[in-house]
């Protein structure tokens, strides 16, 4: 086996021991820590599906964990509880979102695409912002988490991440599965040469736009969990340094595969722990290490575990 | 209308800022033909050509396949009518396989690819005419290879596979030879020869080895018109072809046997 | 009708709209010339305030501040386009983008252990500070006529040397057609350099003319930034032109969306829903406006066609 398989399998294996392990040291900070790292790999790894294999660098998937989080906390709101009816909508709410956002971003490309994705959840930050009965700027407690009758208990805290955890698994593999169809050929067709797909005969603009909708979609479930793990939702969980922190996760962990962001994600909640923790001022390092990533660690520890150099 | 016409453009017209670069263009493309389209630089053979393949619109004219209107048709709908076209400039994608860029080729004539679970590479259905055409080409070798970092003339192989892949009506070639060397021109030459009568060819190109050698009819361009029409003997005699454009150019290939006045050259202008 | 509110709310518009001229601007010239994006701008609008802000409590005159605000913004700016922009230009958009993502974080925390995690005021002088009364009665703060005039002089000024001068011809020349510098034998990194720094001036203009209304305060300019690329995305990249009319119409849609659109709400549904649902439009008008132009035109009102 690689060394990326034995590291895919190692962090695979610790995370599926998180729960036992808290309960031997008994420090609930520790699951709470990973069952927010669980959350964020979802959404890095589906941004990676538009981002890594689609190049649509959309600097708005944050836009989905608000709205995800939103779908759990505004029925919750109304004493809504009933889990899979939250899940309907975070997804179908992202779903639609993405298709109508993805309709107009998609005709325009490179730097305008980046512009228009990052306008687009900059919309939806401040509509919650302004809507008052939501809580507007400071946000909506959820009193309760989704229920899924007797079966599931979110509110068992292994429960809760144990849930989280399988679906990183199911979407890795659901991933794992698009990228290889015929269907992920087209959309890496695209990001090698549009022109030349078009010429072949596929209308690329709508394998993009179906591409951008799983992904939106995806990321809106996550949002849902996050937002029954937080217990409180606010605007700032979608403001756009939130994707510019989603794409640094994608971006450190390598886009050149599926498992890359999970890896991604975990470096950097590992560093903002034990840096902020360390300084006040851990901020500056944060950004510093971001800059010098960019400028001299290309191909992010995915490569880096494979051996090769990023294409 | 005859029968036989695969490809017809009537008074086809495309101007940029006032300038014509397609003039009333009149052309009737036989089946299984390979006809070529020469002249001068800036003749409007690309913006022609663009025209056929979808990717710009003409402004007025008329152009029809197999009988359909397809003047105002998407570029991406053209190639499942059976029309395919190679680029100027190697047009492939550089960061997959050799064998997935043929599959892709395929995938796309098979109709839409919303098949988001199955592996594309492990699909017999792909990759089995994928390899049949790549060994077509004679690169068979490179399959697994990323297409990037290949040579220029695989590259043009490669580019020549996936047109074929498709198993097209009507083929496009807009200079194949472009940037080659003598040895791989003659390759190419060779390999267009083997497909020359399975299907129709369009050929743009400049050297008039690969055009005199591949060329059932030749038409001739000259800021954006057709001047001449005709068998290639015909043309290479013709007094107006020569004053226009192919003067010198025609030298180096006047010695080739059988240059009599036979055939008809239809002057437009 | 109010005609007095309704006049001071034409103005903030027009003086939002100015404020984002200045800020897009600078970023539709090096989006259009460098083909770099560079989310750290609104960094030096923030930048821009704090030096303002400092030299102003110094030297206790806002326009002495002011002045030597501009030229220590224009000393950072060039350093950041020598440290870290500089490596860039030959990276895809992915590496500029996370970059300056990380400037942002390098700026807001140096700007918090400088000055602390607190706003600074700015004072303005008593000639500036008042009010001035039109004809009808009609009251408007000077401050902001000031700014608005400040603005439309530097717009013009702008304008002139874009059109009228050497330096102009040659970022026409490049913001147009990139490889078209190269060819003239243009020194194209003394080029980048200086049309980054007058963008930082700018911006950092922009920071310190909004500054006395807003106070300085850490990240400020992370919000108003994204309005830039709202507007740059309208006016279409790399056009000053674009830009200018860009910024005054999203300046006063947002605006007068945010005063007026509960009335006009209130015209066809219920108080109740008109004064739950108009705030939210109208924090959206300007993306409406933004999805509604880029349907008719994919490249902005004036943007290059097929970018």
């Amino acid at each position: 086996m690689t060394l990326r398989g034995w590291v895919t399998c190692a962090v695979i294996v610790v995370l599926a021991l998180v729960p036992p392990i808290v309960s031997l040291v008994d420090n609930a900070f520790i699951l709470d820590m990973a069952t927010r790292f669980v959350i964020l790999a979802i959404a890095a790894v589906s941004l990676n599906l538009i981002l890594g294999y689609g190049r649509m660098i959309s600097f708005g998937h944050a836009a989905y964990l608000g709205i995800g989080a939103y779908a759990v906390g505004i029925p919750a709101y109304y004493e809504v509880y009933n889990g899979y009816l939250h899940i309907l909508i975070a997804m179908s709410v992202s779903a639609v979102f993405a298709l109508v956002t993805g309709i107009v971003c998609l005709r325009t490309r490179g730097v305008n695409f980046i512009m228009i994705t990052m306008a687009f959840a900059q919309m939806v930050f401040f509509a919650f912002v302004s809507i008052e009965e939501y809580g507007g700027d400071d946000g909506l407690v959820i009193e309760m988490r989704s229920e899924f009758g007797s079966l599931i208990d979110l509110e068992n805290a292994s429960v809760l991440y144990y849930v989280c955890f399988v679906s990183l698994l199911l979407i890795l593999y659901l991933i794992r599965r698009i990228v290889r169809s015929r269907f992920g050929m087209v959309i890496q067709g695209a990001r090698g040469n549009e022109p030349r797909m078009q010429s072949l005969g596929f209308d690329t603009f709508r394998y993009k736009l179906a591409c951008y909708v799983i992904a939106g979609t995806i990321c809106g479930y996550a949002g849902a969990l996050l937002g029954n793990f937080t217990n409180f939702i606010s605007p700032e969980m979608m403001d756009w340094t939130r994707s510019g922190e989603l794409i640094f996760m994608v971006v450190l962990g390598g886009t050149g595969s599926v498992f890359g962001p999970v890896l991604g994600t975990s470096v950097f909640l590992f560093l903002e722990e034990i840096l902020s923790g360390l300084w006040l001022y851990w901020q500056l390092v944060f950004g510093v290490f971001l800059i010098l990533v960019v400028l001299f660690a290309k191909g992010g520890i995915d490569s880096w575990l494979s051996g090769r150099r990023t294409h | 209308m005859n029968s036989d016409v695969l490809l017809s453009i009537s008074d086809l017209y495309k101007a940029f800022g006032g300038v014509a670069a397609t003039n009333q263009v009149t052309l009737d493309i036989l089946d299984r033909e390979v006809h070529a389209i020469i002249g001068p630089n800036g003749a409007g053979k690309t913006t022609l050509v663009s025209q056929l393949t979808g990717v710009l619109m003409p402004d007025a004219g008329q152009i029809t396949f197999k009988g359909n209107d397809i003047t105002y048709m998407p570029a991406h709908r053209r190639p499942h009518l059976g029309m395919a076209r190679s680029f100027q400039i190697t047009s492939i994608i550089h960061d997959m396989t050799v064998l997935e860029n043929v599959a892709l080729a395929i995938q796309a004539k098979a109709g839409h690819s919303y098949r988001f679970w199955r592996s594309a590479d492990s699909d017999q259905n792909l990759t089995g005419p994928a390899m049949e055409a790549l060994r077509g080409v004679g690169l068979e070798a490179q399959a697994m290879q990323i297409a990037g970092p290949l040579s220029h003339g695989e590259h043009r192989q490669l580019e020549m596979a996936m047109v074929m892949a498709t198993a097209p009506v009507l083929v496009l070639l807009d200079e194949p030879t472009a940037g080659m060397g003598q040895e791989d021109s003659t390759r190419m030459i060779a390999a267009l020869q083997v497909l020359k009568g399975s299907c129709t060819i369009i050929l743009v190109e400049h050297d008039m080895d690969a055009v005199f050698a591949l060329a059932d009819r030749i038409t001739v361009l000259v800021e954006g018109r057709v001047i001449a029409t005709g068998k290639p003997d015909a043309i290479r005699s013709d007094e107006t072809v020569r004053q226009a454009y192919l003067g010198e150019e025609l030298e180096a290939v006047t010695d080739v046997p059988g240059s009599g006045s036979s055939g008809t050259v239809r002057h437009v202008c | 009708m109010d005609w007095t509110l309704l006049t001071v709310q034409l103005l903030n518009g027009l003086q939002l709209g100015i404020l984002l001229f200045l800020l897009a601007s600078g970023l539709t010239l090096i989006f259009g010339i460098m083909d770099f994006v560079n989310l750290a701008h609104g960094s030096l609008y923030m930048v821009g305030a704090f030096f303002c802000a400092t030299f102003t409590q110094w030297l206790d005159s806002f326009l002495l501040g002011l002045l030597l605000a501009l030229p220590a913004t224009a000393v950072i700016g060039l350093l950041v386009e020598l440290l870290v922009v500089r490596r860039l230009y030959q990276r895809d958009h992915l590496d500029h983008v996370l970059a300056t993502f990380g400037l942002i974080l390098v700026f807001d925390t140096l700007t918090q252990m400088i000055w602390g995690p607190d706003g600074q005021v700015i004072p303005l002088p008593a000639w500036l500070d008042g009010q001035i009364t039109l004809m009808d009665g009609i009251v408007l703060p000077t401050y902001r006529i000031a700014i608005i005039i400040t603005g439309l002089a530097v717009a013009f000024g702008l304008f002139v040397l874009v059109t009228r001068t050497r330096l102009g011809m040659r970022i026409r020349a490049g913001a147009s057609n990139r490889t078209m510098i190269s060819a003239l034998g243009i020194n194209i990194s003394l080029l980048f350099s200086i049309v980054f720094v007058m963008g930082a001036v700018l911006a950092g203009l922009a920071g310190m003319m909004i500054a006395p209304i807003t106070e300085a305060s850490i990240g400020m300019g992370n919000q108003i930034i994204i309005v830039a690329f709202v507007v740059i995305v309208i006016g279409g990249i790399g056009s000053i032109k674009g830009a200018f009319i860009a910024a005054v119409i999203v300046g006063l849609i947002d605006t007068m969306g945010r005063s007026y659109l509960d009335a006009l709400f209130k015209l066809f549904m219920s108080a109740q829903n008109a004064e739950t649902s108009a705030p939210a439009v109208s924090a959206m008008l300007i993306y409406i406006l933004m999805a509604v132009i880029l349907a008719v035109r994919p490249a902005g009102l004036f943007g290059p066609r097929g970018r």
